[in-house]
């Protein structure tokens, strides 16, 4: 998916996290903070950088702010960030497909 | 050196007749020599001994550079006496090289954190290290290492002369013009004073302060003129809103209160659970939620509690007036209900800190509970509890009278839920041992119950009550299946914290973290 439009989802609180899209032109440039970096930093990045992978996302930069969210948390933030940048986060979302 | 919760202590440390933790009642029966204390006389008959300001006390104990103070914590995070007193040495009268002995520390004094980044304090010695000034020293800008000791290890440590007081700092809500000094009466009430009273047997000069003079003798005193150098009046020593909440409620969460009720559940089914019993309890949600589900049971079985002890708020004094327990020993009040009731409910007193916990006098009040029950940050497989250090390796807690209560009780019940946000509670490795396994006996968790194999009694008693139990290690593996299974931390070689086991040897030392950066 090609992101068109800066986008954003999720939230500051204590288990969630705040993904923010933009476009970009030299492939996926990640900044994060995370309350759980040093147990969690690793995981967190691996995590966003499957979804936008598998979302076929190729360029974008991506902010996370990550308030202790869990790995599905994360995903579901990440996908609606660049479902909503698409303008296509109001119907035929592919759930069971590339949405799993 | 390994010590026997399996934590590597640098032999650099071990100084002084210094050693590792051994495993519990490792002290018993030796003696030790108690320190004399050094004191001022004061032969010559004063009307009065209020001086102008905090400075004039000061001034009159000769404080110099590289001195130790100290605090008690009864005022919590209301707490203004610290930063006065540590503005009033260092901003007034210049002083560096500064050392603070505190019972506990909290977020109130986050602007001593400055004083450490700029080398005026440089030493920490306390139970609870919190907000800036836990993350100032975790990123090692404290000139030594802080010591963290439990609230029985503190008294011990005063009274083996481990930690001289040049000035010990009595925070008091009203005071006469001599000294003697009460926690109620006043506009910043706290009750129990219990913390205070070994710091003003032991120090070479003691300073009242207080915001609430009162009329000469203020009886019965917590703290006795005859300890007392210098009384200095200031506008306020505390915020009485954080000094004491209104009261502490009980949880009503349904998760605090199902393990709660489990935790009754569990008390109800050993064989100490008998009339004239003992009781410790922790404030945090589930540990208090536990008394409601007690007292259930207690009617049930038609028997009383004989006494509890503690840090005491409302539902404590609740049951005390309902003629539910017996007595109370109170060595600080949570709430305007535990800090109205002092010495005030028949069956209601005051205790030391010393008579609280200390592991080297004859007998604790610890040594005598039946149950305690206590919270944690982090358990792992081997029961070793951590309250000192968050999961991200910076020092935020307190181990207070965690370890004590654990070694003295018959039955250590830790109540925790199995996550918190991202945060296995149940684990493989707590980042600190506070509490060393072989003081846990029983885990409830809002996924299950497990029981400490040290413990087959109470295996026998649990499964007799038909209530059901899994092993420790299958409740880490449901915590890391829910959360993910954690990196391991990355320390520097530098420590930063010394965590003295409560009998003065060393349980685990705090290293300067490695913050991870991608």
């Amino acid at each position: 998916m090609e992101i068109l439009k800066p986008a954003m989802a999720g939230t500051l609180e204590s288990s969630d996290a705040q993904v923010t899209v933009e476009p970009g032109t030299q492939g996926i440039q990640l900044t994060l903070s995370s309350s759980v970096m040093n147990q969690y930093g690793r995981q967190i990045r691996a995590t966003i950088l499957e979804t936008l992978e598998r979302l076929e996302v190729k360029n974008a930069n991506v902010t996370v702010v990550d308030k202790g969210a869990l790995d599905c948390t994360l995903k579901a933030r990440v996908e609606c960030a660049v479902f909503r940048s698409a303008d296509c986060s109001q119907q035929n979302i592919p759930w069971g497909g590339v949405i799993v | 050196m390994k010590n026997a919760v399996g934590r590597e202590i640098p032999d650099a440390l071990l100084t002084d007749g210094r050693e590792v933790y051994q495993g519990k009642q490792y002290m018993d029966g030796k003696y030790i020599q108690k320190a004399s204390p050094r004191t001022r006389r004061c032969e010559k008959p004063v009307d009065s001994k209020v001086v102008a300001s905090l400075v004039d006390a000061l001034k009159q104990c000769g404080a110099k550079d590289g001195m130790t103070f100290s605090f008690h914590h009864h005022l919590r995070d209301g707490d203004y006496v610290v930063n006065q007193v540590m503005a009033a040495a260092i901003e007034e009268l210049g002083l560096c090289d500064l050392t603070i002995a505190a019972t506990s520390l909290g977020s109130a004094h986050d602007p001593i954190a400055d004083y450490i980044e700029q080398g005026k304090v440089i030493g920490i010695q306390t139970s609870g290290i919190r907000g800036r000034m836990g993350e100032v020293v975790s990123a090692g800008k404290l000139k030594t290492p802080a010591i963290i000791r439990s609230h029985g290890g503190r008294p011990r440590a005063i009274e083996a002369g481990e930690v001289h007081i040049d000035i010990a700092f009595v925070a008091a809500p009203t005071s006469d013009c001599m000294g003697n000094c009460r926690g109620i009466g006043g506009k910043s009430n706290c009750g129990s004073l219990g913390y205070a009273m070994m710091d003003a047997k032991y120090a070479d000069h003691v300073v009242v302060v207080t915001d609430c003079l009162v009329d000469f003798p203020n009886m019965p005193a917590s703290v006795e003129a005859i300890d007392v150098d210098a009384v200095v009046v200031v506008d306020s020593i505390g915020n009485p809103k954080k000094i004491a909440s209104a009261a502490a409620r009980i949880s009503q969460n349904p998760r605090d209160l199902m393990m709660a009720e489990n935790v009754a559940k569990v008390i109800a089914s050993t064989p100490y659970f008998k009339d004239g019993f003992s009781f410790q309890t922790g404030v945090g949600g589930p540990s208090l939620a536990a008394n409601l589900f007690l007292e259930q049971y207690m009617d049930e079985r038609n028997i009383k509690m004989g006494w509890a002890i503690g840090g005491i708020c409302g539902p404590l004094v609740e049951l005390l007036k309902k003629g539910k327990v017996g007595k109370v020993m109170d060595v600080q009040d949570f709430d305007l209900d535990g800090v109205n009731s002092i010495n005030q409910t028949p069956g209601h007193y005051e205790m030391s800190a010393s008579q609280y916990a200390n592991p080297a006098n004859k007998g604790a009040f610890v040594n005598s509970l039946d149950f305690v029950v206590l919270a944690a940050l982090e358990i792992d497989t081997g029961f070793n509890v951590n309250v000192l250090t968050g999961s991200d390796g910076v020092l935020r807690g307190a181990p207070g009278g965690h370890p004590d209560t654990a070694a003295g009780s018959k039955c250590c019940i830790i109540v925790t839920p199995l996550t918190r946000g991202r945060m296995a509670t149940v684990c493989e490795h707590v980042v600190t041992v506070t509490t060393p396994g072989d003081c846990v006996d029983v885990l409830v968790t809002d996924y299950g119950i497990a029981v400490n194999p040290l413990r087959p009694d109470l295996i026998a008693c649990l499964d007799e009550a038909g209530i059901p139990h899994v092993s420790i290690e299958s409740l880490k593996e449901k915590a890391y299946a829910l959360v993910g299974r954690p990196d391991d931390l990355e320390w520097e070689d530098q420590v930063v914290a010394i965590l003295e086991a409560r009998d003065g040897t060393i349980l685990d030392v705090v290293r300067k973290i490695k913050p991870v950066t991608l």
